[in-house]
């Protein structure tokens, strides 16, 4: 078999006729009728402004996170890490809108504030991954597996303890911050806040002009597909590595950021909801092109959103979004390796 | 075991690994295997032993022809390989090393298999605690435990595969001991080797491959001249070559000490000086490239020094980075590997060797220099072409022309390996441009011819062992063939003492 764009395409569609079918076969399991599942889905995605405003609100951890894992993925690195380093984001942020939201400072100013501390955050966890992987010699998935659990400690002891509500502590988190602290809302919308959507898409947009048009991108990319040469042609390996590291922390910082700001308006136990592992899922799936990102973080993010009637109308699991997420992951990287083995093959 | 093979031959792409070899050794024979790197031995003995399938021939044990699966069907007809690296498990037991491979049972009988592993070891007065750990022992013992499992395993044709690299000399006569004993209860035994003092002592005869065929066998009392020519191919005339002329100091290695996995030098002195060309010669691991990557900054010293340039600028304990910043640049022979990145284009490799200025890419710009080069340097792509898609031949050019000016010191693996006549002239002149500009040479190769048609002075490296500068106008093929495989290094010594 050639390589042709044709039957790359061709490979990707089949991808999702699969992954579409093994989740209609888990729906036959689980005694559910598929297409309505499917129908409410799409419902639950798209059927008013307001569960559309959902979807974008979020899109925008989501793409911050996938983001930053692409720079990762640029230079070779598996940044597993990156849910400890939203957390971080998300408790940096908070510590710093709590020790200002009695300053009687400009909210605006605060705000911005906020975010600086919460990339400062996530940037010093991404570096500690990075400090332990090049003078340590942990593998940063090694390093970023066990750090997320200390994020996720510290997280759950800050919200326990020092920074428990007042009287008695609770799992829904931290006191929630003041009307005039959260990120303004756009008008005619409950939950969608502008500001943070320029944000994600600002940053994509940056990430792809770095990787595809600029010097430092192109030394990511020589740096990812072959160290040792990149070493021989006078490229810095492991500084290079400590700075995709430091990008990426900023991305998830920054997404915990907006996580706390926008979203909850308070620090949570699960304040990541999981987004640096399904940016993961999403990076994967685009096979690390920055260009498809936005719109796949879009669908990710719609079926998240989409599924959390189903536990109402269907009484079934919202999970079916992530079975649905890892199923597509799977076959496409499963068409991807048997395209290059039938590819090997006719050569 | 009576072992023959019949008309075998295996391709690797357009390169005839093995071209139609027969031969037959009967049972209790040792069977010397010798040849150059790239004679086809290793494939030869990696088809006897089921790690490859010919693409045609036949192989027979005691007159029948066997198809051999892989390497535990191999073992399973007798055939037992006894690898360069031994293939053992160093993070396990002694005893749980021997057991792996061994098939049936779910529980191992640990400590009937300790006692007939104790019997065995005691029958070839091996010393081998069990219960140790295979990462204690040495590479000689490692090695005995290798021969023990296969022994125990039921093999009745043993092949080692440069069994005398980095072991010592009292473990050395130990496996010669083992081996003749073996042989003499009705062992084959396969002996690839390159050194021809090893083969002289210890085998019944001697096959010798050159270029993928077989080109002779011979048996006792052997002539060391004509292994060699057999070896290493007619002796080729030379043409007179000019008297180089020699600049200043560029790099000055002294009385360095290196240690590699496997190897270890001592005491190398060298003084390379602005326009002339050393050749490193030798079998290959024999710590050419060790010593090659030194130079560069690429792996460091144990002990003495290296200096850059006439003032003697000590650059021991440096990165390869400042090493280049000097202007030295090191060329690897593993070109995909480690000297070019496959999935980017020939345009962005130059941008990337050149180290250019400015944050976005100047695509135009990068692209005009991409043009440049390829024209100036002959390669045939384009410059949006992945390096992966060009020809081994293009792909050398390629790495000449991402090397930058002025350069002092060019260190080169392998410049031609692989290479058709056409490229190779081609790669030489250039190189030999650079040096007429006082730029200096060093480079590895296992090809006799190049080292002396390009060499101005010739370093020979024997099991981490390296000769005094050889004058590359004085030296013929046939003694730096006898010394490439051991021979007459007392005479050196005693050459060099008289001097």
């Amino acid at each position: 078999m050639r390589d042709t764009r044709a039957n790359r395409l061709l490979f990707q569609i089949g991808a999702v006729l699969f992954a579409l079918l093994v989740t209609v076969l888990v729906l036959f399991l689980a005694g559910a009728q598929p297409f309505a599942a499917y129908k409410y889905i799409v419902l639950g995605a798209l059927g008013s402004w307001d569960v559309v405003t959902n979807v974008l609100v979020s899109w925008v951890p989501l793409l911050l996170a996938t983001s930053g894992l692409l720079v990762t993925f640029t230079v070779g690195l598996w940044n597993i890490g990156i849910e400890g380093q939203i957390t971080l984001g998300a408790v940096f942020t908070t510590w710093a809108m709590r020790l200002l939201q009695d300053s009687g400072w400009n909210p605006t100013l605060i705000l911005v504030l906020a975010l600086l501390a919460g990339i400062l955050g996530g940037t010093l966890w991404a570096l500690l991954a990075g400090v332990l992987r090049t003078f340590g010699g942990v593998n940063e998935i090694f390093g970023g597996l066990g750090l997320n659990f200390v994020a996720t400690a510290l997280n759950i002891w800050l919200i326990f303890g020092p920074w428990k509500r007042p009287g008695v502590a609770s799992m829904s988190g931290t006191l929630p911050f003041d009307r005039a602290l959260w990120m303004p809302i756009a008008a005619g919308s409950s939950r969608l806040t502008p500001a943070t959507l320029v944000m994600a898409v600002v940053g994509i947009i940056a990430v792809y002009a770095m990787i595809e048009g600029t010097y430092f991108g192109l030394r990511l990319k020589a740096v990812g597909k072959n160290p040792k040469a990149a070493y021989i042609l006078g490229i810095p390996t492991w500084q290079n590595m400590m700075a995709s590291f430091a990008i990426c922390g900023v991305f998830a910082g920054l997404a915990g950021a907006v996580q706390v700001t926008a979203v909850y308006h308070r620090l949570i136990p699960s304040i990541s909801s999981g987004y640096g592992y399904l940016g993961l899922m999403v990076a994967l799936l685009v096979g690390y092109r920055a260009s498809l990102a936005a719109p796949v973080a879009l669908f990710f993010a719609a079926l998240n959103v989409g599924s959390i009637q189903l536990p109402i109308i269907l009484k079934l699991d919202s999970s079916l979004a992530g079975v649905l997420q890892g199923t597509l992951v799977l076959f496409v990287m499963l068409g991807n390796g048997i395209r290059a083995r039938l590819i090997k093959k006719g050569t | 075991m009576q072992v023959e093979v019949r008309g075998i031959t295996k391709c690797f792409g357009a390169v005839r690994a093995n071209d139609d070899i027969s031969f037959t050794v009967p049972s209790a024979t040792i069977e010397g295997i010798l040849g150059e790197n790239g004679a086809g031995k290793s494939t030869l003995m990696k088809i006897l032993s089921g790690f490859y399938r010919p693409d045609s021939g036949d192989i027979l044990l005691d007159g029948k022809k066997v198809e051999i699966d892989d390497p535990a069907d191999a073992i399973r007809q007798g055939i037992g390989m006894l690898h360069q690296d031994p293939l053992d498990f160093p993070p396990l037991k002694v005893i749980d090393d021997f057991l792996l491979g061994k098939r049936g049972g779910l529980l191992p009988r640990r400590r009937a298999v300790i006692r007939e592993f104790n019997e065995l070891a005691a029958r070839f007065d091996f010393s081998i605690d069990p219960e140790s750990y295979v990462d204690t022992l040495t590479v000689g013992e490692r090695q005995q435990l290798e021969i023990l499992r296969l022994l125990w395993l039921g093999a009745r044709v043993l092949i080692l595969d440069e069994p005398t690299t980095g072991i010592s000399l009292p473990q050395k006569e130990k496996l010669f001991a083992t081996l003749k004993k073996l042989a003499a209860e009705g062992m084959t035994v396969l002996f690839v080797s390159h050194k021809l003092e090893d083969v002289e002592s210890l085998c019944n005869r001697a096959t010798v491959l050159r270029q993928g065929r077989l080109v002779g066998t011979m048996e006792p009392p052997f002539d060391t001249k004509a292994l060699v020519g057999m070896m290493f191919g007619k002796e080729v005339p030379q043409e007179p070559k000019a008297q180089p002329r020699m600049g200043g100091t560029v790099l000055h290695a002294r009385q360095v000490d290196l240690e590699g996995i496997r190897i270890q030098i001592k005491g190398v002195d060298l003084k390379v000086r602005a326009g002339e060309v050393i050749g490193l010669a030798g079998m290959e691991g024999s710590g050419q490239t060790l010593f090659l990557s030194a130079c560069a900054g690429l792996a460091q010293p144990v002990q003495g020094s290296f200096c850059l340039d006439e003032e003697e600028k000590d650059m021991t304990g440096r990165t390869y980075h400042e090493f280049r910043k000097r202007g030295v640049a090191y060329l690897p022979a593993a070109r995909l590997e480690q000297a070019l990145i496959p999935g980017l284009t020939l345009t962005e490799h130059f941008i990337l060797a050149e180290g250019m200025k400015g944050f976005f890419i100047d695509r135009k710009k990068s692209e005009e220099l991409a043009r440049r080069r390829i024209s100036l340097f002959n390669i045939k792509g384009r410059p949006d072409s992945p390096v992966e898609s060009l020809s081994g031949g293009n792909q050398q050019r390629a790495l000449l022309a991402l090397m930058r000016d002025p350069l002092k010191l060019i260190l080169v693996e392998h410049p031609t390996r692989g290479l058709d006549i056409e490229s190779t002239i081609y790669i030489w002149g250039k190189l030999k441009e650079r040096c007429a500009h006082g730029t200096a040479i060093v480079f590895i190769s296992s090809d006799l011819d190049e080292i002396l048609k390009y060499s101005d002075r010739v370093l020979v490296f024997f099991a981490g062992k390296v000769t005094p500068p050889l004058d590359a106008r004085t030296l013929s093929v046939e003694r730096l063939g006898r010394l490439i495989g051991g021979k007459d290094w007392d005479r050196l010594e005693t050459e060099a003492a008289h001097a």
